[in-house]
Formats: C-alpha cells, sequence, structure tokens
C-alpha cells in the first residue's frame, strides 16, 4: 500500500494515496467503455449520417443547379435559333407574297390592257364601218338626189 | 502535529480527512467513491435518457448530448489531428465528462448537509488519488497512443530537434503528469476550502460571487484537463520531418 502522511498524521491528511488510486484509474476506464458504447458510438453515428446526408445533399443540389443553368443555357441558344427562324421564315413569306402581288398586278394589267386595245380596235373598226356606211348612203342619197333632179328635168 | 490539527479544525472544515472503507488488506477513501458513484450515476442515467431515441432530427436532451459530442470532437480533432483522434475521442471526452461532473458536482450539491462519520463528502477530484488516477491514465494513454501509431519511431520524438533535448524530454514524462494531477487537485480543493472558510465566517451572500468563481474555475479546470490529454497524445502520435 502506498501512504505517505504529508501532515504527519498517523493516517488522513491531504496527500494520503492508497488503494483509491488504482481502483478510480479502474473505474474511469471501464467509465470510457461505457460513454463509448453509451455516449460516442451512437451520438457520432447519428451526428456523421447527418453530416453526411447533409452533405451529400449539397453535392446534389450543385449538381442540379449546374444542370439546370446548363439546361437554361441549351433553352437560351434554341429560343435564339427559334427566333431568327422565325424572322426568316416571316421575311420570306413577306417577300413571296409581295412577288405574287406584283405577279398579280401585271397580269392584271396586262389583261386590262389587253382588253382596252381590243375594245378601241373594235371602236375604230365599228367607227369606220359606220363611216363606210354613212358615206355609201350619202352616196346613194346624193344619186337619189341627182337622178330626181334629172327627172325633173 | 499542530499544523494538522490546525488543518483539520480551523473554520470546522475537516481537510484531510477520510472516510475509510477496509476491504481485506486495502484502504479506500469511501467519500471519494461515493460521490463519483453518485455523480456518474447521474451522468449515465442523463446520457441513456438523452441517447434513447436518437433520430435524425434532435429534441431535447438529444441536442444537448450532440452539442457535447460535437464539442469533443473538436477538442480532440484540434488536438490529436484528423488521423487518429476517432480512437481517442472516448477516452478525452470521458475525462472531459469526468473532471467536468466532479467538479460541478463537488460545488453545486450541497454535500455538507450529509452527515458521514469521518471525513466529508465532496468533488471527488478534490483528492489527490483521484487526479493521480487520471494522470497516469493520460499518460500510459500518450505512450501507448505513440507506440502504436509510429512503433519504435516514437522514441525518435525525445531526441527530436536534437539530441541534446533527451534529459528535459525524459523530464517531461515526469512533470507533465506531475502537474496535471496537482493543478486540478491544488484547484479544486482550493476552491472547496475558499468557499468553505467563507461560508464559515460569512454565511450570507459574500460566498456567492466566490462560488461562482468556483463554477467557472470547475469548468475551465476540466477543459485544461481533456485538452492537455489530448495534446500529449497529439504530441505523441504527431509525424517529424
Amino acid at each position: 500500500m502506498l501512504a505517505f502522511n504529508f501532515f504527519g498524521a498517523t493516517e488522513g491528511g491531504l496527500f494520503d494515496i492508497n488503494a483509491t488510486l488504482p481502483l478510480m484509474a479502474i473505474q474511469v476506464v471501464a467509465l470510457t467503455y461505457i460513454l463509448n458504447s453509451l455516449f460516442f458510438k451512437p451520438v457520432g453515428n447519428v451526428v456523421e449520417k447527418r453530416e453526411k446526408f447533409v452533405s451529400n445533399n449539397i453535392i446534389e443540389a450543385k449538381n442540379k443547379l449546374s444542370e439546370v443553368k446548363k439546361l437554361e443555357a441549351d433553352l437560351l441558344t434554341q429560343l435564339q435559333s427559334a427566333r431568327t427562324e422565325a424572322q426568316r421564315i416571316v421575311s420570306e413569306a413577306e417577300n413571296e407574297s409581295d412577288k405574287l402581288y406584283k405577279e398579280a398586278l401585271e397580269l392584271a394589267n396586262n389583261e386590262a390592257n389587253a382588253s382596252k386595245e381590243k375594245a378601241r380596235l373594235e371602236i375604230e373598226s365599228q367607227t369606220s364601218a359606220a363611216r363606210d356606211q354613212l358615206s355609201k348612203q350619202a352616196d346613194d342619197l346624193s344619186e337619189l338626189i341627182v337622178n330626181r333632179l334629172i327627172l325633173e328635168k | 502535529m499542530f499544523f494538522n490539527s490546525l488543518l483539520t479544525n480551523f473554520a470546522a472544515l475537516e481537510v484531510g480527512q477520510h472516510l475509510y472503507w477496509q476491504i481485506g488488506n486495502i484502504r479506500l477513501h469511501g467519500q471519494v467513491f461515493l460521490t463519483s458513484w453518485i455523480l456518474l450515476g447521474t451522468l449515465l442515467v442523463f446520457i441513456s435518457l438523452g441517447t434513447k431515441k436518437m433520430e435524425n432530427d434532435p429534441k431535447g436532451l438529444q441536442n444537448l448530448l450532440e452539442f457535447l459530442w460535437d464539442y469533443i470532437r473538436d477538442l480532440a480533432r484540434t488536438q490529436i489531428g484528423e488521423k487518429v483522434y476517432r480512437d481517442w475521442m472516448p477516452f478525452i471526452g470521458t475525462l472531459f465528462l469526468f473532471v467536468f461532473v466532479s467538479n460541478w458536482g463537488g460545488a453545486l450539491i450541497p454535500w455538507r448537509l450529509i452527515k458521514l462519520p469521518s471525513g466529508e463528502l465532496g468533488a471527488p477530484t478534490a483528492d489527490i488519488n483521484t487526479t493521480i488516477a487520471l494522470a497516469l491514465l493520460v499518460s500510459l494513454s500518450y505512450f501507448y497512443a505513440g507506440l502504436s501509431n509510429k512503433g519504435w519511431r516514437y522514441f525518435e520524438y525525445y531526441v527530436h530537434p536534437t539530441p541534446i533535448m533527451l534529459p528535459f524530454k525524459i523530464l517531461e514524462d515526469f512533470t507533465k503528469p506531475l502537474s496535471l494531477s496537482f493543478r486540478l487537485f491544488g484547484n479544486i480543493l482550493a476552491d472547496e476550502l475558499v468557499v468553505g472558510v467563507l461560508v464559515f465566517l460569512v454565511p450570507l451572500i459574500l460566498p456567492i460571487p466566490v462560488m461562482f468563481l468556483g463554477l467557472f474555475t470547475s469548468a475551465i479546470q476540466a477543459l485544461i484537463f481533456a485538452t492537455l490529454a489530448a495534446y500529449y497524445i497529439g504530441e505523441a502520435v504527431e509525424e517529424h520531418h
């Protein structure tokens, strides 16, 4: 038994070292094992599981965010190309309709001109016919007048 | 003899008196074991209540225990290092909890109301046997940590910067447990004595600030003890380059 008495008493004293020391050491070692299985392991499992869960979620969220950004950029370029395509189609259609309009206009003009010309020609021919007839009638009439005058004489 | 009677009778405090338990040939300080069993029992009840239903969303006591666990992990990790702190965390945590519970239990519970045939109940850490036991466990731990991690290369530590350090490093192996045990013992015993004397002289109000100071020192001593233990282990497992 370890024992030395600092204050000279036969037993006791502040520095009375005895079997309390090794027994306390054994008690603390036992407490370490008990606390390890009762406290450190279970709490550590839960905390580390949660930490892993949280960090996994953060990584997943980051991945998703980058994916979203990529998709967004993708959509933006798609939108851009769709817009230029639409513009191209619209301008093409405009050109086409313009062309069609011009063609139709020209056709109509030509047709109108043609019928005008035809009408003018007809009018001219009729006018000349009428003039011929008139002159013939005038001739007949003059002949008649002449004949009548001659007969009266 | 005069000194002893002066000390033991001063302010009706019983200093250096123990409740002896005789088991066969060995003698024990009963009051140390009684208080430590009460305090550690309370601690274990507290912990088993808190870890009974572990949930992913911590509630109530589980929150507190997780905070405590995190605190101890940070302490062990910063002192011992990322590589082996996991192995030593239970030991460091047990030292911290044991010293903390003993110190605060000794300071907060009015043990003096319980009369013993000899000696009196108090903080288990105010007994030199307890603190030496803890300090020797720390010594064994850092030797074991160093040898199990680095094998015989552990002894390079003794001649690390230069071989001139050898005697100092050997001396350190003795001063480490000595300073650990006497620091804790002295602080807690002194705190108990100061509070005891003040309560005896001025029973009202005046001891209260000293009691608060005592709670503060008690917590700090627990932290210091655990931190130093972790530091010694960290020093032993550290790789020199």
